[in-house]
């Protein structure tokens, strides 16, 4: 009985929590244009979607934003992580403190300050600032992947490469950077992602002519609806499902090595 | 080894993109341009003392305390059943709750838009059932019921790793010492689970006090929150010095709250077990 109550419960958190996603699906391939009605199968808002220029060339934005701020942040991020890893304890302290500032401060302080410093500092708000953007926010996220792995790391690894002769800079490629590869790779994606689904930030420091597609999620659902972001959320959901099964996928795996 | 200098460019990237902008917030909230140039004030708190804005302020605390709380009674007895040994596919079922937190919230947000709307499924199907509509959308329910949709993960995945890693023999010791189901939970199971339950509080309350999009497109603009406020001074009003001072008075209140939540964390993993 008790069990049955259980998975009765837990069913319905999983319908509240999945329904309407899938019904937001299901939608976005009615041939109407209601909500409430079925009228048949249609691919026409996809068609639709892939027409409209406005659309893809936010797509294009989002995916060079995405792209470029995740390899950015991955190579300062692994860097810091590397650097704070080797600090005295009152400096990396206070070093990770200020790391936890962008994670912990609400996402319109964080947009809304650098929306400021860029127009202080007279950047025009658009594509530089965009992806500073998303550089400023995705790199601690690379620093909490990356670290946890290189306190893993055996010490003496790196000094008996150092012993069979190896320079730093060789040891450290060969023996360091793989060991810590699969935090780097976690960090990567994780930040690839966190740069898609940005919405609050960038709606803060991106300037006319250059959108992401949350944006224009954004501006196509204040003024109603319309089946056209019905597909291009369906899209969306489906790129994030697929990475972060990928994700989980890279984790699980590292797990069973260990 | 001592490679402190790859962290430098990290260093300067925090400066200049993380302390600088939020000093600038600071420098905006207390000074003023006058005809005779820039003065220090604190007229623009003065300003959101005003009860126009102190009632924003209040309705954002509201609707996220109301939301908070409704997915702590939702959340709980979920985390609970997560954590039970009697699931053979658990990680598949904590990975479901992993994925809407990963999910753009405007998607999540606008799936209900379409689902409350005047003609949308839930009316269309009320009706069919002889049923009179129910015409939520664009009131403060259909905000929180946003806030609970969106937030809910946050509040279920910090409890329930919590619970997982409690010892089992402490359940079977207070069992043993003739505790019935009531008593071992309210003694044993539920204070142990409050680190869990602080950290997932702070994470619903925060994006909830916070937010502008729930707001805006689940309140239709009527139900002005905190954030919609700030929103507003930055791009439509144009009034940087009232927007700062409001993004000061926000980061007050969640630097606060997370004070008191961690504080509440930290209290409980050392001194809980003994």
């Amino acid at each position: 009985m008790k069990r049955f109550l259980a998975r009765g419960y837990a069913a319905l958190i999983y319908l509240f929590l999945y329904a309407p996603i899938l019904i937001l699906i299901v939608f976005s391939f009615n041939a109407s244009k209601s909500r409430g009605n079925w009228a048949g199968f249609t691919l026409n808002w996809y068609l639709e979607l892939f027409q409209d220029r406005q659309i893809m060339k936010a797509l294009y934005y989002t995916m060079v934003i995405a792209v470029l701020s995740a390899i950015i942040a991955t190579v300062i991020g692994t860097a810091a992580a590397i650097g704070i890893h080797n600090m005295k304890r009152l400096k990396k302290t206070i070093v990770m403190n200020l790391t936890y500032i962008p994670v912990v401060n609400p996402d319109i302080v964080t947009g809304l300050s650098l929306m400021l410093l860029f127009i202080f500092t007279n950047l025009q708000l658009g594509f530089v600032s965009l992806l500073l953007a998303h550089i400023t926010f995705n790199i601690p996220y690379v620093i909490l992947s990356v670290l946890p792995k290189l306190k893993q790391l055996d010490k003496n690894l790196y000094e008996a490469a150092l012993d069979l002769g190896a320079t730093p800079l060789y040891a450290y490629r060969k023996v360091i950077l793989p060991e810590i590869m699969p935090g780097i790779v976690t960090g990567l994606l994780l930040a690839f992602t966190l740069s898609v689904d940005d919405f609050v930030v960038s709606f803060f420091t991106t300037g006319s002519g250059v959108s992401t597609l949350s944006i224009i999620v954004y501006s196509m659902a204040r003024r109603g609806i319309n089946p056209k972001i019905n597909a291009l959320s369906s899209l969306l959901f489906l790129t994030v499902l697929i990475l972060l099964v990928i994700v989980n996928f890279r984790s699980g795996e590292n797990k069973n090595k260990e | 080894m001592r490679r402190n200098w790859l962290s430098y460019p990290y260093l300067f990237w925090v400066l200049l993109f993380i302390l600088l902008p939020l000093l600038l917030v600071l420098y905006y909230s207390i000074t003023s341009i006058t005809g005779e140039g820039i003065r220090f004030t604190l007229e623009h708190f003065q300003r959101f003392m005003e009860p126009i804005y102190l009632r924003v302020l209040f309705r954002s605390v509201k609707l996220a305390f109301i939301s908070t709380v409704l997915c702590l009674l939702l959340g709980y007895p979920m985390a609970m059943i997560l954590a039970g040994k009697n699931f053979k596919k658990k990680n598949v079922m904590v990975f479901l709750f992993v994925v809407p937190m990963w999910m753009n919230f405007l998607l999540r947000t606008y799936a209900w838009m379409t689902l409350l709307e005047k003609n949308g499924l839930i009316n269309t199907f009320l009706a069919r059932l002889g049923l009179s509509p129910l015409n939520i959308l664009y009131t403060e329910k259909a905000v929180v019921l946003g806030m609970v949709y969106n937030f809910l993960p946050f509040m279920v995945l910090p409890i329930y790793s919590v619970l997982s890693k409690i010892d089992k023999s402490l359940i079977e010791a207070a069992e043993d010492l003739g505790a019935n189901g009531i008593t071992v939970f309210r003694k044993v199971i539920f204070p142990l689970s409050l680190p869990g339950v602080a950290s997932g509080i702070t994470m619903v309350f925060m994006p909830a006090v916070t937010t502008f999009v729930i707001s805006r497109l689940l309140g239709g603009g009527q139900f002005t929150l905190i954030g919609n406020l700030i929103e507003q001074q930055f791009l439509v009003a144009g009034d940087w010095n009232f927007g700062s001072a409001i993004s000061m008075v926000m980061m007050a209140v969640i630097l606060l709250s997370i004070g008191i939540m961690s504080r509440y964390e930290r209290e409980n993993e050392g001194g809980g077990l003994w």
